[in-house]
């Protein structure tokens, strides 16, 4: 079957994405900037054609409860949110992580702390990447730069979230789901039939009971658990990192961004250029694991180093922790909900070089 | 009188009068002498085997003394997050429709950090059991107040008795979603003693038999006691109970299909 | 090619989906689109605003402060966005309501008085159109037949019969705009 071009917004991309994906079920509260997604959900009725479950919750904390009773019985389910909405799914987040269960959580960042603003950021990197909740773990964390990537990650997550058993973060923002770009659908793919063995379905007799907990009462026996986790963490950082790279060929300067501070650099990387200026993108798309390896070779070629992102320096830290001490490397992005203009990075850039 | 009978002469299976249901598991019960959730947990296994849903069932635990519920009834589980047990019951049923869902809370799980999740649970009219065991106290984190704990009564965080003009009056949860259209069948019971028991299990089969024909949220309460927090033993907490929980948590059915009430009043009807 | 556009006006204007029309031409046309409209309760002086960027190449940042066209159709817009128009860009806008027209020489001004125009034609709402006639007329970047199929896309079926209404507006839209 051939993909559908459509002009959708990020916000719908991801929905009709997930209906295509074999979703079973969705659960969600409303929330700006990414409220399009239930919406347009409730629109497409997908329980009367693939049977998916769509589901407005009583809040949040409801909604990724759903999302840990539906994974815990081997299905793709996810969940939607902005910033103020992620951080009361991060209780059903650190079980879902503890119980090493697989599902998709979607943030379309706004600024914040607190209520904040309705328009774009990305202060919710920490939160994202870090852990978010209590204890030691860590979600996979895609950060979609276009409308495209917004369908197509979709059934990456799944796929990584099923691999690993765990929880997939997709961090986007206000600007990438709310504006509307070309994307290229999927064909409607079957939802699965085929239950994993971990799965809650019901015991037969032919097999020992499932228990799906996040809890240990002995300490040993946690600890071991907790092992096991950062394994599992260290194979995904050996095997699942993505990056996209834009002309560092002979870059001097290198702008780390990802998401809709990636756009903007790319814009920027071209002005700069224009005036002669050799600089280069590098674009983490899986922000855990981070591209550490890659920017710390970049390191030893480049003069300087700039995080580009729409919050107080947070993805800097780790952009520092790559390259060691190789390179100086500096922060710089509006917040608030400001969008960090192109000229302005230029800007910014030639302050540091002196050129 | 018989003549006097070896110990291999009572173990015989006919001379029997009490043996561990198939459902339960070896595991020795993590509850204090006494406590009310070990004949809830039997009466529960009991009817999930007797009604044949060992493999159809997916039994929510909560937060509190029955966190370790799982270990106990042979049957697949899920262990939530405080208070969130009828979230993850509503998403598993509504994924697996024809699995028997339930949920098996606390006090303080369902009626205070849980309250938003039950009461809209309900209020959907999902199609799972809810089983509430309201013992007027928290056990699990040694006796503090919990929103069921009655007007004057001690616990770790109301050491000189519940002043409801501080702490709030106790929370009737289950008058509260008899209220709600969603749910089919409320009831309130007990289990200390033979006759409520079986009282409890005939509500447990009803509510299984409801769950069946997807008629909505059936919601049992069973009223129970607290004997190591209420510092009591175990005859002397069943005592407490009836003289002060059952005046403020009365026992009965708070809602019951319609069908049953039309049954009821032709048959009121005709003893007139 | 790459044309970066702003169309900014009150809300309820039709800011917004005049956009969408350009974008879903676009597409009609095989271009690179992305449309980016203010969103949320607007807290930016009362104006709705929407940048919509057409290009043949992958399209980069989709927020940008300079613009090859502004189509301004408020006062409010006219004074944030004047300033915003790349030297040597155009500036089209609807005199309705305008106490301070454009002052800038370094780019070139058009005037369509959409709204008016709209009002003679008997139908409001097809002001939009009528002010993309003009943009079209100015800046051949989409082929008016790929607007109407970008409609046609993006309307609703029940609407398809407006659609004959919508290729007039564009059409006087065409004849009436004027360099200042």
């Amino acid at each position: 079957m051939e993909k559908e071009l459509r002009l959708m917004k990020g916000n719908e991309a991801v929905a009709e994405a997930a209906i295509r994906a074999g979703t079973d079920g969705y659960f969600g509260y409303p929330i700006t900037p990414q409220s399009e997604i239930l919406e347009y959900l409730m629109e497409a009725k997908p329980y009367e054609t693939t049977g998916m479950v769509v589901l407005q919750a009583e809040s949040e904390v409801a909604a990724i409860n759903m999302v840990y009773g539906g994974a815990a019985c081997g299905k793709k389910v996810m969940t939607t949110s902005s910033s103020p909405g992620i951080s009361l799914k991060q209780e059903g987040i650190t079980y879902i992580a503890g119980a090493e269960l697989p599902c998709l959580i979607v943030n379309v960042v706004r600024g914040g702390p607190g209520l904040g603003t309705i328009q774009p950021a990305q202060s919710d990197y920490f939160q994202a990447t870090k852990g978010g909740g209590h204890g030691d773990y860590h979600l996979i964390v895609l950060a979609p730069a276009s409308v495209q990537e917004m369908a197509d990650f979709v059934e990456l997550s799944f796929d990584l979230a099923f691999k690993y058993r765990n929880p997939v973060m997709m961090l986007s923002d206000g600007a990438i789901g709310q504006m509307m770009e070309k994307v290229w659908l999927s064909p409607q793919k079957e939802r699965s039939k085929t239950v994993p063995g971990w799965a809650t379905t019901g015991k037969p007799p032919t097999r020992e009971r499932i228990i799906i907990t996040s809890l240990d009462l002995d300490p040993n026996a946690q600890e071991r658990f907790n092992q096991k986790l950062v394994a599992k963490y260290n194979e995904i950082r050996e095997k699942e990192v993505r990056y996209e790279e834009f002309q560092l060929e002979d870059a001097e300067y290198i702008l780390v961004a990802y998401g809709t501070s990636a756009r903007v650099c790319q814009k920027s990387v071209q002005l700069a250029r224009n005036e002669g200026i050799k600089v280069g993108l590098l674009r983490p798309i899986t922000l855990f694991p981070f591209p550490s390896k890659r920017l710390n070779e970049l390191a030893g070629k480049a003069k300087m180093m700039f995080s580009i992102e729409m919050s107080a320096g947070q993805m800097v830290e780790d952009v520092l922790l790559s390259v060691n001490g190789k390179v100086p490397v500096y922060h710089f992005g509006r917040m608030g909900g400001i969008v960090t203009a192109p000229e302005e990075v230029v800007e910014f850039l030639k302050s540091k070089i002196g050129g | 009188m018989a003549e006097v009978t070896g110990i291999k002469e009572i173990i015989k299976p006919e001379n029997l009068v009490y043996k561990k249901t198939k459902l339960m598991t070896d595991k020795v019960l993590s509850y204090c002498p006494g406590c009310g959730h070990g004949t809830a947990h039997r009466i529960l296994a009991e009817i999930i085997d007797e009604e044949g849903l060992q493999s159809e069932t997916i039994g929510i635990c909560p937060v509190g003394c029955s966190v370790l519920l799982y270990e106990f009834i042979d049957i697949d589980w899920q262990e939530a997050a405080h208070g969130r047990a009828p979230a993850l019951a509503t998403a598993i049923k509504r994924l697996l429709p024809e699995k028997f869902v339930f949920t098996y809370q606390g006090d303080g799980d369902l009626a205070a950090i849980g309250t938003a999740e039950t009461i809209h649970a309900c209020n959907r009219g999902e199609n799972i059991l809810i089983i509430f065991i309201n013992n007027g106290i928290y056990g699990m984190t040694g006796g503090q107040m919990a929103p069921t704990t009655l007007p004057g009564m001690r616990s770790s965080t109301s050491p000189y008795g519940r002043d409801v003009k501080i702490m709030g009056n106790p929370l009737k949860m289950t008058d509260i979603v008899a209220t709600l259209l969603g749910t089919y069948y409320v009831t309130r019971q007990s289990v200390h003693t033979p006759a409520n028991v079986k009282k409890t299990k005939k509500a447990m089969r009803k509510a299984v038999q409801y769950q069946k024909l997807n008629k909505g949220t059936c919601f049992i309460e069973i009223v129970s006691n607290c004997p190591s927090n209420w510092k009591m033993t175990p005859v002397q907490s069943n005592k407490w109970m009836e003289e002060n929980m059952f005046p403020y948590y009365p026992l009965g059915d708070l809602k019951i299909p319609a069908e049953q009430i039309t049954q009821k009043t032709s048959n009121s009807e005709k003893n007139d | 090619m790459t044309e970066e556009i702003i169309i900014a006006g009150f809300g309820g204007q039709g800011v917004l989906s005049m956009g969408k029309i350009m974008a879903y031409s676009g597409v009609m046309q095989d271009m690179e689109v992305t449309w980016m409209p203010s969103y949320g309760p607007e807290m930016r002086g009362g104006t709705a605003n929407v940048i919509v960027i057409l290009s043949s190449d992958r399209i980069s940042s989709p927020i940008i402060k300079h613009f090859d066209t502004a189509i301004i159709l408020n006062q409010q817009s006219l004074d944030k966005f004047e300033s915003s128009v790349k030297q040597g860009g155009i500036l089209i806008y609807d005199s309705n309501g305008i106490t301070r027209h454009p002052e800038r020489k370094d780019i070139t001004i058009y005037r369509v008085d959409a709204a008016e125009e709209a009002g003679k034609m008997g139908n409001p709402k097809i002001f939009n159109m009528v002010v993309l006639g003009g943009f079209l007329k100015v800046k051949p970047i989409i082929k008016i037949e790929n607007v109407i199929k970008g409609l046609k896309k993006s309307l609703p079926e029940r609407y398809h019969s407006l659609i004959p209404m919508n290729e007039k507006a564009l059409q006087r839209g065409t004849e009436i705009i004027k360099k200042v």
